[in-house]
């Protein structure tokens, strides 16, 4: 089994040579479990007036990573803890490997879980956190330890096996707690925010590095998390909430380039709002015209939903019948810029384009607005 | 997915009862504790309560608050103790604010604070039996150490062996683990009283007088008045020292709920020391009450 | 804090809940500062006297013979047990109850509130308040006035129990119940005790090994300066064991000290060792809260 390091430095062992096993029995010890697969049906939870659950269905396939994403206040968090018993739904079922296992107490369900935070227990090192619940499990010391160390050295922190949560960076500390779940050889992994208490970068880092060791191990994991840029970045497939239900479920580049509702549209990537004219399948937006998504409206006045890197500001007009903008301002973003120019009615319109071609324009400039022919959504 | 899902209906409801039903068994974690409580606690409050307003064979009746005001014996004893409680509650508010004062201006971890913090926290707790002998083997008769030194060096004379059961002993007894208690009390808000408030009003002008009639004055007002509730209250429900201080009858109103509860003649209504003890309940609360109030008030400063 | 707060407050500072006490000392110029030291040196000197007065007292008690001279006889008795036993056998068995009471009261308070007390915080929080204001409810109810009405509750006991000293706990736990309520509280709101629980139920724990496992551990300081107050509070509790007929270490010093066959000087002894005792104890316990700098993580 090869530990899984980033090559980005957090703190953690630099000092690895990727494709060094540590230990000839770490594959037999840590395994893959065959993923089971996962059900929740129906589910409805109210608080008072707050419903937080509206009949929520989702169905996730053996080792599937799904992620749940949406506003505060969409369910996503509590789907989650009805999944891990944590809360009782008030109807619906969760039916994991075939069995219905609404009833089942927390402990009893054998799902490990990464909190938010400062799920670590203070009293504990890391080595005796990721082994408590092997511990649960009656499993002798010698055995405990192996299993610990293992998993510590597959999350790239087995030289920190004897620290204190205090003593670690919140990475690590995730990272540990990750290794903690896993150490169980759980049915089902539950993520419930787990880096949205970490700085930026270290953000990016330690997403890719769950998604790498999910993969690895091949346990069936719901991810849940209010950032649409960590969703894409590691789903199978992502599960857009609001008002208690999923209103799309597709695989990442789906939901970003066909969102089935303007809701979804909008909460994912950027979007700019044009007014266009549709008309049999294709909208005609600022001397463009571009085909439709389904669920637009077939004719009529119309708004697009266009996203930034569709749109191209060109200098110089020439009389190609395309529209005009003028430019507003322009950003450099380091792997590629953005520009911001206002169009006759007022609106500003946020464009994504190469750093060459943002550099070379100006603010005050006139341009021409070219939108690449994708389909895109349009709401009436 | 397995094929062999057993397929209820769609959105099936939570078996075991509806919602409502469901959400309350979690209550049954604290029933352990409400038992508990229940019974050596509001069980025998209930019977003080009650029993104050019952006469014989339990009928309703006020005979006993009417035998309570009848008889001078009580009605003095009563006074004496608010007295007491007043007094000595001030006397351990004066002198244990001034000692929490010069203790919050001593080193934090120093070895001062602990020993006094220490030797404070045993005095205030500690029985009042031990007390009592103390005091007793220490300032009365001949082989008293006090008692003694002060009539060779000044020839007062030597106080009775019952002194400390007259009013000015009692006070002398009850101030001596008042003041501790007030230190405990005071110190943290004390500590409130941050340095650089102190140095504002220097460098605006202000003298020290000036400090404290104006920034610590008011602000440590609503904790010293709230700690001498406290103190009122601690005093006016001590028992043990007043039992072993006063060896004839019951000048104390504890004294007295203790004398009806272990005589055989009752002193005419059957729940004489129940009536006794709801008036003592009643006063003990409006003084706690006022306490909260004052806290609630001014808890926002010093916080 | 409040000033209820701190008359209640945990004995053993866990360094989490740092108060304003462990602020930095007073910076004042250097003169103002002399003449503060000696006034504050006056004045504490004048209580301390004060206060060391009748221990001193109990001192020259214990040791003095009618006609003026020094024995050392009571001493002799305090320390040697079987001839304490003789002279004293009340006393001897009050203590031996005492220290019973102490232990069985400590542990049953803790035993009673820790899993409540997080139990609350986990499913029922909106039961807190009225768990607390029955907690605080002793503080109001002075023991003289329950004691008035726990006669017909002890007479129950008596019936299935028995008539021994050492039922005496059940009142004490409650009277205990403000101290250690505070305590207690303290300590587990300084951990995020719901996060660790979800955190172990996911992992396969019970509730009972949760309370042992996760809570009990990290609220070390806490239970300890509940169990600490408590003992404090049997030590020196006279009033219930005295209206229910029964005999503790206090009762048995009373009538030690007071009966006309008692033994005033062997009562002074004794009287004098507790409170030194005591007051070791307490001194000790105020280094305790140093022990582990628990920092959260960042």
């Amino acid at each position: 089994m090869q530990p899984i390091s980033s090559a980005v430095d957090d703190g953690t062992d630099s000092a690895r040579t990727p494709g060094i096993s540590a230990s000839t029995g770490a594959s037999a010890v840590l395994g893959t479990s065959a993923g089971v697969g996962v059900e929740l049906r129906g589910l409805r939870r109210s608080y008072g007036d707050v419903h937080a659950l509206e009949g929520m269905s989702l169905n996730m396939a053996p080792g599937e990573m799904v992620v749940l994403l949406g506003p505060s206040g969409c369910g996503k968090t509590t789907a989650l803890r009805v999944l891990a018993g944590l809360e009782d739904a008030d109807a619906g079922q969760v039916i994991v490997a075939g069995k219905d296992i609404s009833s089942v107490p927390t402990s009893k369900r054998d799902m490990g879980m990464v909190f938010q935070a400062y799920s670590l227990f203070p009293h504990m090192t890391a080595r005796d956190n990721v082994s408590f619940g092997l511990r649960l499990r009656g499993k002798g010391a010698a055995e405990r330890k192996k299993i610990a160390e293992n998993y510590l050295e597959l999350v790239g922190l087995d030289h920190h096996a004897d620290r204190y949560a205090h003593q670690m960076s919140g990475g690590q500390q995730q990272r540990v707690a990750l290794a903690r779940a896993l150490a169980i050889q759980p049915q089902v992994l539950l993520l419930d925010e787990p880096l949205s208490a970490l700085d930026a970068k270290v953000r990016v880092q330690l997403r890719d590095e769950i998604r790498r060791i999910q993969l690895e191990v091949g346990t069936t994991t719901l991810f849940v998390t209010h950032d649409q840029e960590e969703a894409l970045a590691v789903a199978d497939r992502v599960g857009v909430m609001r008002a208690g239900k999923i209103e799309q479920i597709d695989k990442p580049d789906v939901i970003y380039s066909a969102p089935k509702t303007a809701f979804v549209a909008g909460f994912i990537g950027l979007t700019n709002k044009m007014r266009g004219t549709a008309s049999g399948g294709m909208v005609s937006v600022l001397g463009s015209t571009v085909p439709l998504l389904p669920g637009s409206p077939t004719s009529g006045s119309v708004t697009a939903l266009v996203r930034p890197e569709a749109l191209r500001f060109t200098s110089g007009t020439s009389s190609n019948g395309l529209g005009t903008a003028t430019v507003v301002a322009t950003s450099f973003l380091g792997a590629h810029g953005r520009v911001q120019a206002r169009i006759e009615d007022g609106t500003i319109l946020l464009a994504q384009m190469s750093v060459g071609e943002t550099v070379a324009l100006q603010p005050g400039e006139i341009v021409d607005v070219a939108i690449a022919p994708s389909p895109v959504l349009a709401t009436a | 997915m397995s094929a062999t899902v057993v397929a209820p209906p769609a959105v099936a409801p939570r078996s075991g009862g509806d919602g409502r039903l469901r959400r309350m068994k979690p209550l049954l974690g604290v029933a352990p504790f409400l038992l508990y409580t229940a019974l050596f606690l509001l069980v025998p409050t209930a019977i003080v309560v009650i029993g104050a307003f019952q006469g014989d064979g339990g009928s309703f009746t006020l005979a006993n608050f009417s035998a309570l005001f009848g008889q001078s014996v009580i009605l003095e004893a009563l006074l004496r103790s608010i007295v007491l409680s007043v007094v000595s509650a001030v006397i351990g508010a004066v002198v244990g604010a001034v000692v929490a004062y010069f203790l919050s201006t001593a080193p934090p971890s120093g070895l001062l604070r602990k020993l006094v913090t220490s030797a404070s926290s045993v005095l205030a707790q500690f029985s009042g039996v031990m007390l009592a002998f103390a005091f007793i083997f220490s300032f009365t008769g001949r082989t008293g150490l006090v008692s003694r030194t002060l009539n060779s060096w000044f020839g007062v004379p030597e106080p009775d062996v019952n002194y400390f059961a007259s009013l000015i002993g009692l006070i002398i007894v009850y101030a001596y683990f008042q003041i501790p208690l007030m230190v405990i009390i005071f110190l943290p808000a004390v500590d409130g009283i941050r340095p650089q408030w102190r140095e504002a009003t220097e460098s605006l002008g202000g003298s020290t007088w000036v400090f404290w009639r104006r920034v610590a004055g008011p602000l440590l007002t609503p904790s010293f008045l709230g700690a001498l509730l406290l103190l009122f209250a601690n005093a006016f429900s001590a028992f043990a020292t007043a039992a072993a201080l006063v060896g004839l009858g019951s000048p104390l109103i504890t004294l007295q709920i203790s004398n009806a509860l272990t005589s055989e003649t009752g002193l005419g209504a059957p729940n004489l020391a129940k009536a006794e003890a709801l008036i003592m309940v009643v006063i003990v609360a409006i003084v706690m009450a006022g306490y909260y109030w004052i806290q609630k008030r001014s808890s926002r400063w010093l916080g | 804090m409040s000033a209820l707060d701190a008359a209640i407050a945990p004995v053993v500072t866990d360094p989490a809940l740092a108060t304003a006490s462990e602020r930095q000392p007073r910076k004042l110029r250097a003169a103002a500062r002399r003449k503060q030291t000696i006034v504050r040196w006056i004045v504490l000197g004048l209580v301390a006297i004060f206060m060391i007065l009748p221990l001193a007292g109990l001192i020259d008690f214990s040791t003095r013979l009618l006609n003026g001279k020094r024995t050392g006889r009571s001493w002799a008795t305090v320390i040697d047990l079987d001839k304490l036993n003789a002279a004293a056998p009340d006393l001897v068995e009050g203590f031996k109850v005492t220290i019973a009471l102490c232990l069985v009261t400590a542990g049953l308070t803790v035993l009673l509130l820790v899993p409540t007390m997080t139990w609350i915080r986990l499913r029922v929080p909106h039961v807190s308040k009225l768990v607390e204001f029955l907690c605080l409810l002793p503080l109001t109810i002075p023991a003289i006035v329950l004691v008035v009405g726990l006669g017909p509750i002890y007479r129950g006991i008596a019936h299935l129990l028995g008539t021994g000293n050492i039922w005496l706990t059940f009142v004490y736990v409650i009277l205990a119940f403000p101290y250690a309520y505070r305590s207690i509280d303290a300590g587990l709101a300084a951990i995020d005790v719901k996060t660790l629980s979800e955190a172990a139920r996911t992992l396969g724990c019970s509730f009972p090994a949760v309370i042992m496992r996760i809570v009990l551990p990290n609220i070390r300081a806490a239970v300890l300066g509940a169990m600490f107050l408590t003992i404090a509070l049997c030590l020196g509790e006279y009033t219930v064991a005295y209206l229910l007929s029964k005999n503790n270490l206090s009762v048995a010093l009373f009538n030690l000290g007071l009966s006309a066959s008692g033994d005033p000087r062997l009562t002074a002894a004794v009287s004098l060792i507790l409170l030194v005792f005591g007051f070791l104890v307490m001194f000790g316990f105020s280094f305790l809260g140093n022990t582990r700098r628990m920092k959260k993580g960042k």
